[in-house]
């Protein structure tokens, strides 16, 4: 199941399953679990009623009304991405293509937030923006707004649909309950919390969810890791499994010209996954971005994604290690025969199948807690910044203008419903048709590629003009299609340089990578090409959103108190960095 | 922690003032949580039965977890104490009696 919107990062592979899963995942829950999930679910829904009281204003509703402190934005800014789909596919990730899956973490994630917290907040947080589609319609014009707040709105339900179906087959596998009764009873948690609540509600449960998924993970891997003879047992087993001896090395066979490793060459991985998808995600996608526009001021709002950097650096032991594991110790993991039909468990239920045969009652309760508020916070993430979205960009902006700020607090909370009725309608859907939302995820997909491009141009030159950054985010999207399709019929993306007729072996994510530069590139000469025959916006205009060009009303910086040395951005995010290089070359 | 609230919000005559100062502190449910289970966690892993231990290889999981939850949990708690949340001389009540 392939998600957009979170950097390609998830899993793909055809969800099939046979009366083999239901056998062989299918947990012993007992009282005590229950009272463990039943003592965690009473407080998601008392976490939205208590912070109703914190609701006057539609900012506070839909931004948490910019309030927050720096270490609760920054958890809830890894939080929203540590849905349960992100979690599974990782350990997926993990057991399919070995340890090159921290490329995902370590290039596709930490530079970008690093980046996001030092260089782009200032424009972000000090323009005073309430939305990354509000940037854009600042900065260009409505039709470039528009563009993106629809294409974003739509993403977010329906990735919202999309996590709810994979809750509730997660769901029906592990516990059995049928597939209906799952999507009615996790929407109406997420409908109870965050429409009370708000982003508040949304962001506490985050923070929650965060330390309950890790509580959850843990014990797989100290349990996996000591009944396989610890980490050198684990190496010594992977090498002889089908991944080899390569599986352990990060960079081995990314050689360009003739790539073995399974993420393709290094340009692709560099420059398409860690560039331009990675940063397109991290730094404009708002599901993300809110988090840090919900913190209580710029160095609240710079630190967020900074701190957030330093969990994700880690996160990977709780992923790609019990994927390894799982790949040891259960037998044809992801493995399907000559007809594309799987003969053993699909690699998406490496940590399933580990709940199932490590996890004591207790532990069991805390893990299965921990990841069906994964996937609800998955769902609540794309909820809670469609409703902002929504409300702030499409309803005020075009539809009904200029109302008192108590009509759009309605508003929101209307959008939000009606937003989770949506995904509980794509969730169907999904169930359904599969393949269908496949595909409906994949156009999204085209849409996310060029954005860093327009972005980086709009911030750092301010001669890009309103109709530059339209016809450059068209271009981008049509980019990535054409590259896509393209792709499948260029011979370099197949392993060997050998091409496939029926795409059976074609390395997708390898083309995924490529698909997002050519994005990149089409979206950047465009936007050139565009600005020399158009008008740029008059500068003062521009106040506050583009490098060197100042807000004339900023408070002035000596004014501002200066944060302690703990808390300077530079000094976290270069810390960031620097852990993440010592790591990269130890797993070289 | 010191800036007003007011800041971000449109200049409106009809903009009510935001209430987020009213926001109940996460420290505390995180701490009350934590504790709670890891209480739990911590009975059940002074009663492991054998075929639970044979499953967990030979690791006692629910003793070490409850043990590392009480910890986390103690850890919010005490943090809570010794640094309440600070908030704007307001009307309202202090934060320091609100609870879960």
């Amino acid at each position: 199941m392939s998600l957009g919107r979170t950097v390609g990062c998830v899993h793909r592979e055809p969800r099939r399953r046979g009366r083999l899963s239901a056998v062989l995942l299918k947990l012993d829950v007992n009282f005590f679990d229950w009272t463990i999930l039943a003592i965690y679910f009473t407080l998601v829904v008392a976490i939205g009623v208590m912070a109703r009281r914190a609701i006057a204003t539609s900012e506070d509703f839909l931004l948490a009304g910019r309030s927050l402190p720096a270490w609760v934005t920054g958890i809830a800014f890894i939080s929203a991405n540590l849905g349960a789909i992100e979690i599974l596919g990782m350990a997926a990730n993990g057991a399919q293509y070995g340890m090159s899956t921290l490329h995902f973490y370590w290039i596709g994630a930490v530079p970008a937030m690093v980046f996001l917290g030092l260089v782009m907040m200032p424009f972000y947080y000090g323009s005073r923006v309430r939305t990354v589609p509000e940037f854009l319609l600042r900065r260009f014009n409505p039709a470039t707004h528009l563009f993106n707040a629809l294409s974003f709105a739509a993403a977010a339900v329906l990735t919202a649909g999309v996590n709810l179906f994979a809750l509730a087959l997660v769901i029906n596998a592990l516990i059995g309950w049928p597939i209906w009764v799952s999507i009615m009873i996790s929407a109406g948690f997420v409908l109870a919390y965050i429409t009370l609540g708000g982003l508040s509600g949304a962001i506490y449960n985050e923070v929650l969810q965060f330390f309950v998924i890790v509580a959850g993970l843990v014990p797989l891997v100290v349990i996996g890791l000591h009944s396989i003879g610890g980490y050198a047992g684990l190496k010594e087993k992977v090498t002889h499994t089908a991944l080899g001896a390569n599986s352990f090395h990060t960079w081995a066979g990314t050689a360009v010209g003739h790539w073995s490793n399974p993420l393709g060459d290094w340009i692709g991985i560099v420059m398409g996954l860690g560039f331009v998808l990675s940063f397109g995600y991290w730094t404009t996608n708002f599901a993300e971005v809110q988090r840090a526009l919900s913190a209580k001021d710029l160095n609240s709002a710079q630190r967020t994604p900074l701190i957030g950097s330093y969990p994700k650096i880690f996160i990977p032991a709780l992923t790609i290690i019990p994927g390894l594991i799982a790949l040891v110790l259960v037998p044809k993991l992801g493995q399907l025969d000559k007809a594309g039909n799987p003969t053993g468990l699909p690699y998406n239920d490496a940590i399933p199948v580990l709940m199932n045969k490590f996890l004591p009652n207790g532990a069991l309760g805390i893990a299965l807690a921990g990841l069906l508020a994964a996937f609800m916070a998955g769902m609540a993430a794309n909820i809670s910044s469609f409703n902002t979205v929504f409300t702030y960009d499409i309803w005020q902006t075009y539809l009904v203008k200029g109302r008192r700020d108590g009509y759009y607090l309605t508003v929101g909370r209307i959008v939000t419903v009606v937003g989770i009725l949506i995904g509980i309608g794509t969730a169907f859907i999904a169930s359904g048709y599969g393949n269908i939302m496949v595909y409906i995820q994949l156009l999204f997909s085209y849409f996310n590629a060029p954005l860093f491009a327009t972005f980086i141009v709009a911030m750092f030159w301010k001669r890009a003009t309103p109709w530059a950054g339209f016809w450059g985010l068209i271009a981008g999207t049509v980019g990535a299609a054409a590259m896509h399709f393209g792709g499948y019929h260029i011979a370099y993306f197949y392993p060997g340089g050998v091409f496939d007729p029926s795409h059976m072996t074609m390395n997708e994510q390898m083309l995924n990578f490529y698909g997002a530069l050519t994005a990149f590139v089409a979206d950047v000469v465009v936007t050139v090409a565009v600005t020399m025959v158009t008008t740029s916006k008059p500068e003062a205009e521009l106040a506050g959103l583009v490098w060197g060009v100042p807000d004339p009303n900023a408070p002035d910086p000596n004014t501002v108190p200066k944060p302690p040395w703990w808390a300077s951005p530079k000094l976290l995010g270069g810390t960031s960095l620097g852990i993440v290089l010592v790591l990269s070359f130890i797993f070289i | 922690m010191v800036e007003p609230v007011s800041d971000a919000t449109p200049a409106s005559a009809d903009t009510p003032q935001s209430a987020a100062s009213k926001l109940f502190d996460i420290r505390l449910l995180i701490g009350g949580l934590f504790t709670v289970y890891g209480v739990m966690l911590t009975v059940a892993g002074l009663f492991t039965s054998a075929s639970d231990l044979r499953k967990a290889s030979s690791i006692n999981i629910n003793l070490i977890l409850g043990i590392g939850m009480l910890l986390l949990g103690g850890f919010f708690l005490v943090w809570h104490r010794l640094s309440p949340k600070r908030v704007e001389p307001t009307p309202d009540q202090p934060e320091g009696t609100e609870s879960p």
